[in-house]
């Protein structure tokens, strides 16, 4: 590991310092300090600060940015009311982990993609301009939806997959002092010619908590499927809720890791869901327009079944239609 | 970098340099050579230790950062004269062969058992606001952060269910220790 200056912020003044990287539960942080993938010169421990509560009332949830991923699987009001998230973090990494990842943390996890991880090999993401190993490489892992002619990368986390169902809205603290939020959708940034630039953070921006609103009434479910029943990253996954009326789908919002750049939602798929009357082919014409823009890389071409075949055994679960 | 690190009740003056994991902070600063590296990549769970009781990967945090922190190692939870519940099990149960990984096997056990006992949900839970009952599939779950190259997990699984039934609130002590004694 590179040598590094830490500095212990006390007031969120402290995490602005030019150059500086944030650390937190610092589980995928470290990880990649020590293969030298990430070389920080400056580590801005942010675990001091006041982010750890979870506020709920009636209109919503307000995470702070340092809530573990246990206590927030655990908590009361997200087992009640936001299942799909509970369902989302428990189906991810182990429980030493949980026990030590945060909120912030989790949205800001780097791909799993193992040309990213080695540095002998070219990566567009990691050494901007070098190009892509994993095109026409091993990548039984990677991006289906998304990617780009420099980087097919996927984002690993279930958490955020859940909270782009939810239409969660990132709170971010400004180098000079101001608040914004933005959305998922926003938040996330498609790789393009620039790989490197994952989302929409500044120097000297900081996470300091999510806002989720709370989800009209309706089922909801996180499927996995991976290669491991336990402890291992999406191959494909669908999180959403779903939500019935005299028969017909009133409501509908599903996101889906493991086949992109960042956590997807397709808004033209839950257009032609709502009003419906969940059948068989309603399903299937839910997956042709998840997958019309599909483009597999050799190894994981796989995905494009199997996400189709995950998105109609999820809406089967969420709507009870059988057939 | 001076710190001070809580470490089985005892504090420790410690001068570091901030790359320094727990981890390698207890085994080569303190000779707490009981938590082991396996991976160094918090894949293993071979250097599992509990920080303000709960079970993290060691090897995954700096040392730095964990000043003022309650750290519990296998040091801490039992002497070879006083052995706590779970390091009982192991050896009634064999829950090893070569023993690498058994100080964080019993680490995360004594972790995921508080974890159990809070009521926390699993992947597995089938009903996210249900009681938490700790069936074979559940421990296989909550357990998956620890390997065991050599495969002993018969063993292992026997001596967690053996200990959390001790644990168990109003467990009969008497006929545990007699249903042991018939055992043996």
């Amino acid at each position: 590991m590179r040598s590094f200056e830490y500095i212990r912020a006390s007031k969120p003044e402290d995490a602005v310092r030019s150059g500086a990287t944030i650390i937190a539960g610092g589980t995928n942080l470290l990880d990649l300090m020590k293969l030298e993938v990430m070389t920080p010169e400056t580590l801005v421990d942010v675990t001091r600060l006041d982010m750890k509560s979870i506020d709920a009332d009636d209109d919503g949830v307000r995470i702070g940015a340092l809530v573990t991923n246990s206590d927030l699987a655990a908590d009361p009001h997200i087992r009640r009311d936001y299942a799909v998230l509970s369902r989302a973090l428990l189906a991810g990494a182990s429980g030493q982990l949980r026990n030590k990842a945060t909120t912030g943390g989790n949205l800001l996890q780097r791909t799993r993609c193992t040309y990213f991880t080695d540095t002998s090999q070219p990566c567009n993401k990691r050494d901007p301009g070098s190009g892509c190993a994993a095109i026409g490489g091993k990548n039984r892992i990677l991006a289906i939806l998304g990617a780009s002619e420099k980087c097919i990368a996927t984002h690993p986390s279930d958490m955020a997959v859940a909270m782009r169902a939810l239409d969660a809205r990132v709170e971010i603290r400004g180098h000079d002092g101001e608040i914004r939020l933005a959305t998922l959708d926003d938040f996330y940034l498609l790789p393009g010619g620039n790989p490197e630039k994952e989302t929409i953070l500044g120097e000297g921006d900081l996470i300091t908590s999510i806002h989720i609103p709370k989800p009209e009434p309706g089922k909801h479910i996180y499927r996995k499927v991976r290669d491991r029943s336990s402890y291992a990253f999406a191959l494909v996954s669908v999180g959403g809720v779903l939500g019935i009326e005299g028969g017909k789908i009133a409501h509908a919002s599903l996101a889906f890791g493991g086949l992109a750049p960042r956590p997807w939602r397709n808004a033209e798929l839950e257009h032609a869901l709502v009003g419906q009357t969940p059948d068989a082919a309603l399903f299937d014409r839910a997956a042709d327009i998840l997958l019309a823009d599909a483009k597999g890389q050799g190894d994981n071409d796989f995905k494009i079944p199997l996400a189709r075949r995950t998105l109609k055994a999820a809406l089967r679960e969420l709507t009870g239609v059988s057939q | 970098m001076k710190i001070t690190l809580n470490v089985n009740a005892t504090p420790h003056d410690l001068e570091l340099d901030p790359r320094t994991s727990l981890l390698d902070a207890l085994r080569d600063h303190l000779d707490l050579t009981g938590s082991k590296k396996g991976c160094d990549h918090g894949q293993c769970g071979a250097c599992t230790v509990l920080v303000n009781g709960r079970r993290i990967n060691s090897c995954l945090a700096l040392a730095v950062m964990h000043e003022g922190d309650e750290i519990t190692t296998i040091e801490g939870v039992g002497t070879p004269d006083h052995l706590s519940p779970l390091q009982k099990a192991f050896i009634r149960h064999d829950g090893y062969q070569c023993g690498y990984c058994t100080p964080g096997q019993i680490m995360s056990a004594t972790g995921m058992l508080n974890e159990v006992a809070e009521g926390w949900p699993s992947n597995v839970t089938a009903d996210l606001e249900g009681d938490t009952d700790l069936t074979r599939e559940e421990l296989s779950e909550r357990m998956s952060g620890n390997l065991c190259r050599c495969s002993a997990y018969p063993g292992i699984v026997a001596a967690i269910f053996d200990a959390a039934e001790e644990d168990r609130p109003g467990a009969d002590q008497k006929s545990i220790e007699e249903k042991r004694v018939a055992a043996e």
